[in-house]
């Protein structure tokens, strides 16, 4: 048995090595890292897997005469597993480069690892902005937004549209206090008034008494600094309670699913940042179309940060001339990047990348004609504007 | 020496044999560790639900709350591996203290439920506290030295934890034999004849949870050295409900059964992707490749099908039918 797939083995190799001599080096490989499963895996999950596969074909399939290759893996929202599967990537199964999906938890686990295996590590889902903070390693872009950029670009806007006094919704923990304490600075700064806060556990089911208390605050805006489901039944009791026909509100960390299941008639009105809309312009539009064809959803920016992360890669791979991780990050950090989902784009040396960011109001029922149409673009803010100065993040390689 | 008794002892040798042998028969470290650290874990909740009667559903408090006081003593006060990993199981047991002080007074469900809201206090706490990271984690855990050994490589780990997981099975397995243990299986069996012959059957409960507790924060704080990091994953009740699917599919109330449990999960958490594709390239069917998308599903129906087919678990089911007259009877 043990002679009979020894001498199999050894007839294909010899079989693949004459038949393709350009590929000694086998497959470029990109791994993928996410939730495939769990609450955030309509928003990257197998949708993303989807892009990512559309930016292999449309980069044609080889890059310096070897085949591009994709692994996956779904890391249930759990960071052991996330980083002992990266391990396995960058260590035994010759992965080059690593997308990382959601969950800040699982990306920061990782990514010490793609600095000891000296790998490029992009992370597109996850949005904690420490992932280039003094953690940074000069290997790990954080590449489609940060939860900084989101919250600063809602608060800046929604003061020049008006709301000059604002009240803070806030989760209660780490995530939502900074969250606040973003927004607050640019309020702050920019002359406006914080009359107060309240905090909510994370989980809470309902809101009426924070809502009570934000109505008799006064104040014209009310943010939320919350996510996920706690923003979603927030939104809605806010409509309920009569809040929205007073106060503005600002939602510091939304995405079009959120919206989406919260429905336009509760949402109207509300002012978000995304990094990137599948209506945003024609090519945004058309590639939408491609990745409907496949997933029938519209995509989410994390699906679409997917597929320019791959594509921004291979390009870098063939500047490079090589897969070697050093070389390939050297050339990523000195690229200027434009394509369906970046506009304007470049990497600061923490690995943070700099790229315009949209304030976007929610559309009424009446003004939305098809279906995942949901948002008007308000303004387009600058990428340095939208993520700060780098002196905010603390990395060591900013300087 | 019963032919029985010798087979379980063959078996033995024969796990550890493989265990020891396994890096160099191409089985990843880090699965080896991460398997080890859950089995270690089940192992522990065994004591109590298996033995004792008792299902907490509180054991992740115990586990993630081991992990995160050792991932803050190697990280923040720079103590030495041995001593934050001993803080994490003294945290961990007087975490359980004060569970068990609570909860052994109550039965069943009021058990459970009495834990799993002790242990919710917990999870909400390593949420706010300043030191956990909150949803992030707290990373950068340094493995550090034992006795002058560094743990950076993953094979000197491997074995290190196999040490610390040989021994504390060992000791779980005394435990069980000694009078104790004995004592403990009598008040599962029928608490108000233990009360009647004299036995103060609450304080013997105390003292496994106390057992029990010790156990899973060791096997919480290996976890934060090996892997280098600790997150909410770890305090959350899904854990607790994690280490029951274990324990169940392994065999509830058997020496192996946890071990066999935390093998089977564990690799299929991991290995789903290359098992699918295996499957989708012998048999053809492209169905076979999305099994790396539905592992929880996967996971889900071989619960269903534990508990509906072989309700003693994989060991506890073959010793019902092949281990003679002591398995059949409990």
């Amino acid at each position: 048995m043990k002679f009979r797939h020894v001498a199999l083995a050894a007839v294909l190799t010899l079989g693949f090595a004459t038949a393709a001599q350009a590929q000694v080096k086998g497959p470029v490989k990109i791994g993928f890292i996410t939730d495939m499963s769990g609450v955030y895996s309509s928003l990257d999950g197998p949708g993303g897997t989807a892009a990512i596969k559309m930016a292999i074909h449309d980069f044609g399939g080889s890059v310096l005469g070897r085949k591009i290759e994709l692994v996956t893996f779904d890391h249930q929202s759990k960071a052991d597993l996330a980083a002992a599967k990266a391990k396995e990537f960058f260590s035994q199964d010759g992965v080059d480069m690593l997308i990382g999906g959601t969950n800040s938890g699982a990306m920061l686990a990782i990514e010490p690892l793609a600095a000891q295996y000296k790998k490029p590590f992009i992370v597109i889902g996850a949005g904690a902005s420490t992932i280039v903070g003094k953690q940074c390693n000069g290997y790990t872009s954080l590449y489609a937004y940060n939860t900084t950029a989101l919250a600063r670009v809602t608060a800046g806007a929604v003061i020049k549209h008006g709301g000059r006094s604002w009240y803070f919704l806030t989760a209660d923990y780490a995530f939502g206090k900074a969250l606040e304490v973003d927004a607050t600075k640019v309020v702050e700064a920019d002359g406006g008034k914080v009359l107060g806060h309240v905090m909510a556990p994370l989980g809470a089911s309902n809101f009426s008494s924070y809502m009570l208390q934000a109505q008799a605050s006064g104040a014209d805006v009310l943010a939320l600094a919350n996510a996920g489901g706690d923003a979603a039944n927030s939104i809605k009791q806010a409509t309920q309670f009569g809040v929205t026909k007073k106060m503005k509100l600002a939602g510091l960390l939304l995405f079009i699913t959120d919206i989406h299941s919260v429905g336009l008639p509760a949402a109207q009105g509300l002012y978000l940042t995304a990094p990137w809309y599948w209506n945003l312009n024609a090519e945004s539009r058309a590639w939408s179309k491609r990745f409907y064809a496949q997933m029938n959803a519209m995509p989410s920016f994390s699906q679409a940060g997917d597929y320019s992360a791959a594509l921004s890669y291979l390009k870098a791979v063939k500047a490079a001339g090589t897969t070697d991780g050093a070389k390939v990050m050297a050339e990523l950090h000195k690229m200027k990047v434009n394509d369906m989902f970046i506009h304007n784009g470049s990497m600061r040396p923490s690995g943070l990348m700099i790229h315009d960011m949209y304030l976007m109001q929610v559309k009424t029922p009446a003004e939305s004609k098809e279906p995942w149409d949901y948002y008007n673009v308000v303004q387009t803010v600058p990428g340095n504007e939208a993520f700060g100065p780098a002196a905010a993040y603390g990395c060591p390689l900013d300087k | 020496m019963s032919w029985r008794s010798k087979a379980q002892l063959s078996t033995m040798w024969l796990i550890l044999l493989l265990a020891v042998a396994a890096p160099w028969l191409g089985m990843y470290p880090v699965l080896g560790m991460r398997i080890m650290s859950f089995a270690l874990f089940a192992c522990a909740f065994n004591l109590m639900a298996g033995y004792t009667g008792l299902i907490s559903f509180g054991h992740a408090a115990l586990f993630g709350g081991a992990g995160y006081v050792t991932g803050l003593a190697l990280t923040s006060w720079g103590w030495p591996t041995p001593a934050g990993i001993m803080f994490g199981v003294f945290v961990a047991l007087v975490i359980g203290l004060a569970m068990g002080v609570l909860a052994v007074r109550r039965y069943g469900i009021y058990f459970s439920m009495v834990t799993l809201a002790l242990a919710q206090i917990v999870y909400f706490y390593c949420l706010q506290a300043d030191f956990t990271g909150g949803e992030d984690g707290l990373q950068g855990i340094p493995r550090g030295t034992l006795f002058g050994l560094s743990l950076q490589s993953d094979r000197v780990m491997y074995y290190v934890m196999l040490v610390v997981f040989v021994a504390s099975w060992w000791f779980i397995r005394r435990i069980v034999r000694s009078p104790f243990g004995q004592i403990l299986q009598a008040v599962r069996e029928n608490e108000p004849r233990a009360i009647s012959l004299g036995y103060r059957v609450n304080r013997y409960k105390l003292g496994m949870f106390l057992l029990s507790a010790g156990f899973a924060g060791l096997a919480g704080a290996m976890k934060a050295v090996i892997m280098g990091f600790e997150t909410l994953t770890d305090v959350h009740w899904s854990t607790s409900g994690m280490v029951i699917l274990l324990t169940l599919v392994g065999g509830l109330g058997t020496d192996l059964g946890p071990i066999l449990g935390a093998v089977i999960i564990t690799v299929l958490e991991e290995k789903m992707g290359a098992i699918g594709h295996f499957l989708e390239h012998i048999t053809g069917v492209h169905w076979f490749a999305s099994l790396n998308d539905n592992v929880s599903m996967i996971n889900g129906a071989i619960f269903v099908l534990c508990v509906l087919l072989f309700r003693r678990g994989i060991v506890g089911t073959f010793n019902a039918r092949w281990g003679g007259a002591r398995a059949a009877s409990g």
